[in-house]
């Protein structure tokens, strides 16, 4: 048995390895399969010493090793997906070398099938909505003569801040209950972080779609047209992702 | 439309970063057992607010620049009490580990 660990990125439906040959995996690996029968995990190799959990704590709490870890995490699972239908695995899914790999395959067979078979066809598509940020105030408005004043307009501008806030929550429930007819299954994740947002209002959806891939054009442009008929809101499309969040749901796994 | 041209003109280059972490730390299947790693005690909102503290310039590199939109909201100050509270906490811990020595040695 190798000593080497084998870090492992996402199970797909067989295809030809050669088509991951300019991948690199992380720490610069090659990307290979490991095979069972028509299954295969997307993995590459991790030097023993990589492979201490110490070490990979410290990694994965230090950001700028965590950014470049989850965007190579990430661009293999992408390339894979755009060769076979793919379950992504969640970041830093390492086994003791590439027969625990083949094992997992063999012991996991029945489910990581049935998934595969769940997700054919599919693609995950992100929609997040944000509240619009109310207007600045006036230039020159900011001066204010007392306390009472400067506490007054502090709260005014919370009020306009939180009807903004609920406006945009409401439309994106009517958003979100007129995009789950639309696709195969939908989550609702937590909306991202406030210190994350990007400039403008906050996040006040963030949801995740499972389309059939022939009509993920057509579903973005339908989120992006019901979203332009609500004032008061920004929505952001992003994907096709391969389907992460859909990859436990029939699963035994959390 | 086939799946490879989907693949290829409807990613972005390089999608947000905060997307990604979303999805490799928080989605995607977990293997259970066999495993010498997993994800599933780093809560991602520690990350989250580890990212912040970590690298004003970093953040700013990924475009996260909320605070310069909203000083009220700035995590700074709070930061600086939860390093003070982490000093803290090891200086007890530090100090209970001494003392224990200590009976142990007597």
């Amino acid at each position: 048995m190798s000593t080497q660990a084998t870090y492992t990125y996402a199970v797909a439906r067989a295809f030809d390895e050669a088509a991951l040959a300019a991948q690199r995996g992380v720490d610069g690996a090659p990307v290979y399969l490991v095979r069972h029968r028509d299954i295969v995990a997307v993995a590459s190799a991790l030097p023993e010493a990589a492979a201490d959990e110490a070490a990979w704590r410290g990694r994965l709490e230090t950001l700028d090793e965590l950014a470049v870890l989850a965007r190579c995490h990430h661009a293999v699972v992408a390339a894979a997906a755009a060769q076979a239908v793919t379950i992504p695995f969640r970041l830093a899914t390492v086994h003791f070398g590439d027969d625990r790999v083949a094992e997992l395959l063999r012991r996991e067979y029945p489910r990581l099938a049935a998934t595969l078979d769940r997700l054919a066809g599919r693609v995950e598509l992100g929609v997040k909505v944000y509240a619009e940020a109310p207007p600045a105030p006036p230039a020159g408005s900011g001066q204010v003569a007392t306390g009472r004043d400067y506490l007054r307009q502090r709260r005014q501008e919370r009020d306009q801040r939180e009807q903004a806030w609920r406006h945009a929550t409401a439309a994106a429930d009517r958003l979100a209950a007129g995009l789950a007819q639309l696709a195969v299954a939908s989550r609702r994740h937590r909306p991202q972080d406030g210190r994350l947002w990007p400039a403008g209002g906050p996040n006040v959806m963030n949801a995740a779609y499972l389309v059939a891939e022939r009509t993920a054009g057509a579903f973005a442009d339908r989120a992006r047209g019901l979203a332009a008929d609500m004032p008061g809101v920004r929505v952001e499309v992003t994907g096709p992702w391969a389907p992460y969040s859909f990859a436990d749901v029939s699963g035994t796994g959390r | 439309m086939t799946e490879q041209s989907l693949w290829r003109t409807g990613q972005p280059a390089s999608p947000n970063l905060a997307d990604v972490l979303e999805r490799v730390l928080d989605k995607g299947m977990v293997i259970a057992g066999d495993i010498s790693i997993s994800l599933l005690d780093i809560e991602l909102l520690t990350i989250k607010l580890r990212l912040l503290v970590a690298s004003v310039d970093k953040a700013k590199e990924l475009g996260i620049n909320w605070w310069e939109h909203d000083p009220s909201l700035t995590a700074r100050p709070r930061a600086g009490i939860e390093d003070e509270n982490e000093r803290l906490r090891q200086r007890i811990a530090e100090l209970e580990a001494a003392a224990v020595r200590e009976a142990v040695e007597r």
